[in-house]
């Protein structure tokens, strides 16, 4: 049943303040090209319709028609916030696919690139939500500390933001000491800078009430609508797939699943910020076991991949991503999917924005970390 | 009741200000975190990814590159035009055109890592600005480079 995104009352109700309203495509609140058609009953919202694909780039044809290394810069468009996870994501396929091996230090640093790459986008997100509950100063302090991420991501990456780092088989390049001791000073530094956070925010009280008890999302709800990321343990479900099918090596490390009871915007943000200092600890642990040895496995120059079908979950910042791939043998994939966290993430919104002040339903969707690209992909 | 709860909340939100201002004013007495650009800029890492140059052989100043045109069938966006033939009196195919459309380039590294000889290579340009779409759309990479035709 196609429900219409015209609004349904009829003329004769319009002023008596009953109306439609656009919020977006181009709204700050949305963070990209996102269109919410509200049906509001004066500051309350009747019904919330998102309205999707903006953004549409065929992302899945076009890994279809490409050679599998030709697919790797596009993968990591998708999600520009935590791109070495979609990388990692794509590597992981083709290596599970084409079964090449991966040395051990290169899967270390993959690690520790990826959790950098979480907290930088965890950072974005905190400056980001604060900024639509209207506190501009938390996000001049989020983006000085994730751009020092980014010049350390940048000194190996070479790229700031669409980072394309990983290959099949391990790494282009190594990384050298000083990099390494370059991430435990950030660490060390990052480490003092996090009570600040928590100063300016976590103990706020006009945070407490524009966050606390607002957007629910009950536990049965959260599975229902196939939720995962830190919204799903937010809403108190432990699930992490680094934690419960490891990948990469993280069944190496001791690190805890950051799980909140609550289910508000409140709880989603004190999940991201323990997340943080969960991926510090990460890091940390990584670079004080990192294995001697090559980056990079032999892998043959023109990948042919055998006949066969392969499924990869990974944890990305905003959840739970499965890239599955059917091969009929050949350089091209025959059929790819992308199952991406967003886009289950964005289907809840409608629900719980229904009863809202439309001030709340801006907490909302900043407190679900919407980046809209992936949505749309 | 009702009151001596809303004066707590009021107490309680005040101090909470207190905090937070305190962190603001914290930053007044800080160093800028921004670079003044383009007065000044930052630093370049050694693996920073401009548009992609060609690079000459040292001994003879001419392109290495060998026109095998791995780097145009590997490329995602098919942006890398190259040919070439026989200098007189050489054994090996050298490059007499390299067009990169830097448009289309979405500076993924993919024809750097392929190249069998090492002639391809990151510029550090960044700041380019023209005022013609032209000047991007054929960038004319042998230009700088001497030329055996």
């Amino acid at each position: 049943m196609n429900r219409p995104i015209q609004p349904t009352y009829t003329l004769d109700k319009v002023g008596e303040e009953n109306f439609a309203l656009n919020l977006g495509p181009q709204h700050p609140g949305t963070h990209g090209v996102l269109r919410v058609v509200l049906h509001m009953d004066g500051e309350y919202i009747l019904q919330a319709d998102p309205v999707l694909g903006y953004g549409h780039r065929m992302q899945e044809k076009i890994a279809e028609n490409m050679t599998y290394p030709q697919a790797l810069p596009y993968v990591c468009r998708m999600d520009y916030l935590g791109a070495l996870s979609y990388n990692l994501a794509w590597v992981l396929a083709v290596e599970k696919l084409c079964q090449f091996e991966v040395p051990e230090r290169a899967e270390a640093i993959r690690v520790i690139a990826t959790e950098l790459n979480r907290i930088s986008s965890h950072l974005l997100w905190w400056g980001a939500f604060l900024l639509d509950l209207g506190g501009f100063t938390p996000f001049l302090q989020a983006l000085t500390d994730r751009e020092r991420i980014l010049d350390i991501l940048e000194e190996v990456t070479g790229s700031r933001l669409t980072y394309c780092y990983f290959r099949f088989g391990g790494l282009p390049s190594d990384v050298d000491e000083a990099w390494l001791t370059r991430v435990l000073d950030f660490i060390k530094e990052f480490r003092d800078r996090l009570p600040r956070y928590h100063d300016l925010v976590t103990g706020n009280v006009i945070f407490h009430h524009r966050s606390k008890d607002v957007g629910v999302i009950l536990p049965f709800d959260a599975a229902g609508y196939g939720l995962s990321g830190p919204i799903l343990r937010g809403s108190g479900i432990n699930f992490d797939v680094r934690k419960h099918e490891p990948y990469s090596g993280y069944d190496r490390y001791d690190f805890e699943v950051p799980v909140d009871q609550n289910g508000d915007c409140l709880g989603r943000y004190n999940v991201r910020m323990a997340e943080i200092e969960q991926s510090l600890r990460i890091i940390e642990q990584a670079i004080s076991a990192i294995p001697e040895g090559p980056v990079r496995s032999k892998v043959p120059k023109l990948i042919k991949a055998p006949e066969g079908e392969v499924a990869v979950a990974v944890e990305t910042p905003r959840g739970q991503l499965v890239i599955y791939i059917v091969s009929e043998g050949g350089k091209k994939p025959y059929r790819v999917k992308y199952r991406v966290p967003s886009f289950a993430n964005l289907s809840i919104f409608a629900k719980m924005a229904k009863g809202q002040l439309l001030a709340d339903a801006l907490a909302i969707l900043g407190s679900l970390d919407m980046v809209i690209p992936e949505v749309d992909r | 009741m009702m009151e001596c709860c809303y004066i707590k909340e009021v107490v309680k939100g005040f101090f909470s200000l207190c905090t937070g201002m305190r962190v603001t004013m914290g930053n007044v007495f800080t160093r800028p975190a921004t670079v003044q650009w383009p007065r000044e800029s930052a630093p370049l890492p050694d693996r920073f990814r401009g548009h992609i140059m060609m690079l000459a052989d040292d001994a003879t100043g001419y392109p290495k590159c060998i026109a095998c045109t791995s780097c145009a069938r590997n490329c995602p966006s098919q942006c890398i035009i190259v040919t070439g033939k026989k200098p007189e009196g050489a054994k090996k195919k050298m490059a007499d055109r390299f067009e990169l459309d830097f448009t289309k380039c979405s500076l993924c590294g993919l024809c750097v890592e392929i190249c069998p000889v090492g002639a391809l290579d990151f510029s550090r340009d960044y700041a380019l600005a023209s005022y013609t779409r032209n000047d991007f759309t054929t960038m004319d990479l042998l230009q700088e480079l001497g030329s055996p035709f």
